[in-house]
């Protein structure tokens, strides 16, 4: 019988039925970070429960760690540090391998599991975080999960999982210049609301697949909770393959062989059955930005804001309306000239090589605006260091960009350093929600070009109107 | 985990479509590597007009504050409830607050299921459904999770679904890993098989 890719990947870890659609699944790697990873840990501790098989599981220092260059134990965050000593203390008592502050290894969960090639094709990989979505775009069937279920993954290696439904989304064509992966998940959400995918595994697939690099189809995959996706998957191909090749926890000899005719069945067949499909034009995505509160709140940077009066369901609209409020902003304004803050690049979503390289493409030779506060963060300390190797640190710094430490940092605000109350901020990360960058701060997100090209124009801009876009 | 059978209580409306768990808990209020003292950073930025943690000074007119509601112990939501970021402490800031069941069209895949593990009832009616309990002046509902029903003083009443396997789990306010501990043969037998099959797979 003809399966997808999903399909194919969740019978090769089912260890039993345990009916009524749920499943007992073997889980072959968890990641754990010291916000959510410390408090599954102590817990574990304080029940007297173990972690059964510590070589499948690893951890980072992202979450609440300080950016600044110099950072340590001690956090701008108040509490702070118990965080991260205590991540480190269970980590070393239980074997797991840590990703600490000043090892050449560390940065955000999702990016390193890919970089360091932990999350492969084809496994099974848990993190109590909801981005964990973002290594689907290996062909991993990776998400997020509370602490009371990283708990039940470390102690049994299995997960007890409701089978989701699943959704097929099928790219054609070319993305125009100036527009990546971010434009089109913030445009798929932004159709289909940010409830669009509940319930479902979403696997996209297409001819449009191709042109994506595999760091463009981890922002892709990084949103799909934003659309409310149990989880995202792209099918390994020769592209995945290189890119996995040769990492360090990446299998070699005769294991990779084997590893790769297995990788090489794992795609959906012809006449396997989604449960729902969709169909997105790549060719006729702009770039995109959102206005409002919710991921789902985006138009083109062309475009004017929404009228909520249009809206005819009465929670919606007034949605809208608290939307504008709080983002200070009108119906009917075109978006672009909307003057900014600050701006930001960096988070899960978007700090990669790639994605700094785009930005400096826009930024080179220029000086962002007067006023404008505007700060680099890279996504892993290996991403930083090949970033100064190309000297695009010094592009951002000339440009009057900081350039930072890897970490989530301002993707969230967690009551440590912050943007000033009511900043707007243009983001290049995932969640524009009422306070998420701080109290009162107003999120826009956009990729990490038209993130540089508004820093640079002190107001949204269209990245299209800098040659280099 | 605390079972679930009856619960009788007040109802609040709070008819927002996407509440994410950055808006039930904002990351500033998670200070402490604890499942505890989370309740009073419930919805913090709606429920307070400043953000000094020391100082609050409540919001007169956020739904929660108004004093019909103040026992109140079943929120009803919009759409897409716990949507975002994976934070377990919205659960268990809601559990401290004194609620007890959630009642939306739908919720964010992984709040559900923190939600189930943690005794907290989230419950799936449609959108009309909830806007004929609101419009049940201050309600008391009554939800009775054997016949999976909820009912308000004035004979309202609605049947809701929710999966075999997570009823019986509330209902007995079982441990998820207990029970998986129990299964400890399949898993190994599972194991080395898969070790077999995928050897690749395995870091040791």
């Amino acid at each position: 019988m003809p399966k997808t890719i999903f399909e194919k990947i969740w019978d090769d870890h089912l260890v039993a039925d345990l009916g009524d659609g749920s499943c007992l699944l073997h889980i072959d790697r968890v990641f754990l970070h010291e916000r959510t990873g410390s408090i599954a840990l102590s817990s574990m501790a304080e029940q007297g429960r173990r972690v059964k098989n510590p070589q499948q599981v690893f951890a980072t220092m992202d979450h609440i760690v300080d950016t600044f260059p110099g950072r340590g134990d001690n956090t701008t965050m108040p509490g702070g540090k118990e965080f991260i000593t205590l991540l480190r203390g269970e980590a070393r008592r239980a074997g797991i391998t840590l990703f600490d502050i000043n090892d050449p290894r560390q940065g955000i969960s999702h990016v390193i599991s890919a970089e360091q090639g932990i999350a492969l094709p084809g496994l099974t990989l848990v993190c109590p975080d909801s981005h964990t979505c973002t290594l689907g775009a290996l062909g991993a069937l990776a998400w997020g999960i509370g602490s009371s279920d990283c708990e039940h993954a470390l102690v049994t290696e299995t997960l007890r999982v409701v089978k989701p439904g699943q959704l097929g989304v099928r790219l054609e064509g070319r993305l125009a210049p100036g527009v990546t992966a971010k434009d089109v998940i913030l445009q798929l959400t932004g159709k289909y609301t940010a409830a669009g995918a509940s319930g479902c595994v979403l696997e996209f697939h297409g001819p449009g697949l191709g042109q994506l690099s595999v760091e463009a189809r981890m922002t892709l995959c990084n949103m799909a909770v934003e659309f409310s996706a149990f989880s995202a998957l792209i099918a390994p191909d020769e592209t995945t393959l290189d890119y996995v090749a040769g990492r360090p926890y990446t299998p070699t000899g005769s294991a990779w062989d084997a590893a790769q005719d297995y990788w090489r069945t794992l795609h959906t067949d012809a006449g396997a059955v989604y449960d729902k499909e969709l169909n997105l034009d790549l060719t006729q995505i702009e770039p995109s930005v959102t206005w409002g509160t919710s991921p789902q709140h985006t138009i083109g940077v062309c475009e004017q804001i929404p009228d909520p009066g249009a809206e005819a369901d009465a929670i919606t609209r007034n949605g809208m309306e608290r939307a504008l409020e709080y983002m200070d902003l009108k119906a009917g304004r075109a978006i672009a000239s909307v003057p900014v803050d600050a701006a930001f690049i960096g988070s899960c979503t978007n700090s990669r090589l790639s994605d700094l390289r785009a930005a400096a493409k826009v930024l080179k030779g220029n000086k962002i605006a007067a006023g404008v506060k505007a700060l680099c963060v890279p996504g892993s300390t290996q991403v930083k260091r090949a970033a100064e190797q190309e000297g695009l640190h010094e592009i951002f710094l000339e440009a009057g960009f900081e350039w930072r430490e890897a970490g989530c940092s301002l993707c969230f605000y967690a009551g440590g350093e912050g943007f000033p109350v009511g900043a707007r901020v243009i983001t290049s990360t995932n969640r524009n929600f009422e306070g998420r960058q701080g109290p009162g701060v107003r999120s826009h997100l956009a990729s990490p070009a038209t993130v540089a090209a508004s820093a640079l124009k002190g107001y949204i801009a269209d990245v299209r109107d800098f040659a280099a876009g | 985990m605390k079972p679930f059978g009856a619960y009788e209580g007040i109802a609040v409306p709070l008819l927002r479509n996407n509440i994410d768990t950055d808006a039930i808990i904002p990351s500033r209020e998670m200070r402490q590597v604890s499942k505890k003292g989370l309740g009073t950073g419930l919805f913090a930025g709606w429920r307070y007009l400043n953000t000094d943690r020391e100082a609050r000074a409540l919001n007169p007119d956020f739904v929660l504050n108004q004093p019909q509601y103040a026992a109140a112990g079943i929120l009803l939501a919009g759409a897409n409830f716990g949507c975002g970021s994976s934070r377990e402490h919205a659960v268990w800031a809601l559990l401290e607050y004194g609620f007890r069941a959630v009642i939306a069209p739908g919720f964010g895949s992984i709040f559900y299921h923190n939600a189930m593990r943690n005794g907290l009832l989230p419950i799936r009616l449609p959108e009309a459904a909830i806007l004929n309990l609101c419009n049940a002046d201050a309600a008391r509902l009554t939800i009775d999770l054997h016949n999976t029903t909820v009912a308000t003083a004035t004979g309202l009443s609605y049947r809701f679904e929710i999966e075999p396997l997570y009823r019986d789990l509330l209902l007995q306010g079982m441990d998820a890993i207990d029970l998986t501990l129990q299964r400890q043969d399949a898993i190994e037998k599972f194991q080395a098989r898969d070790r077999q099959q995928r050897s690749w797979a395995y870091l040791r």
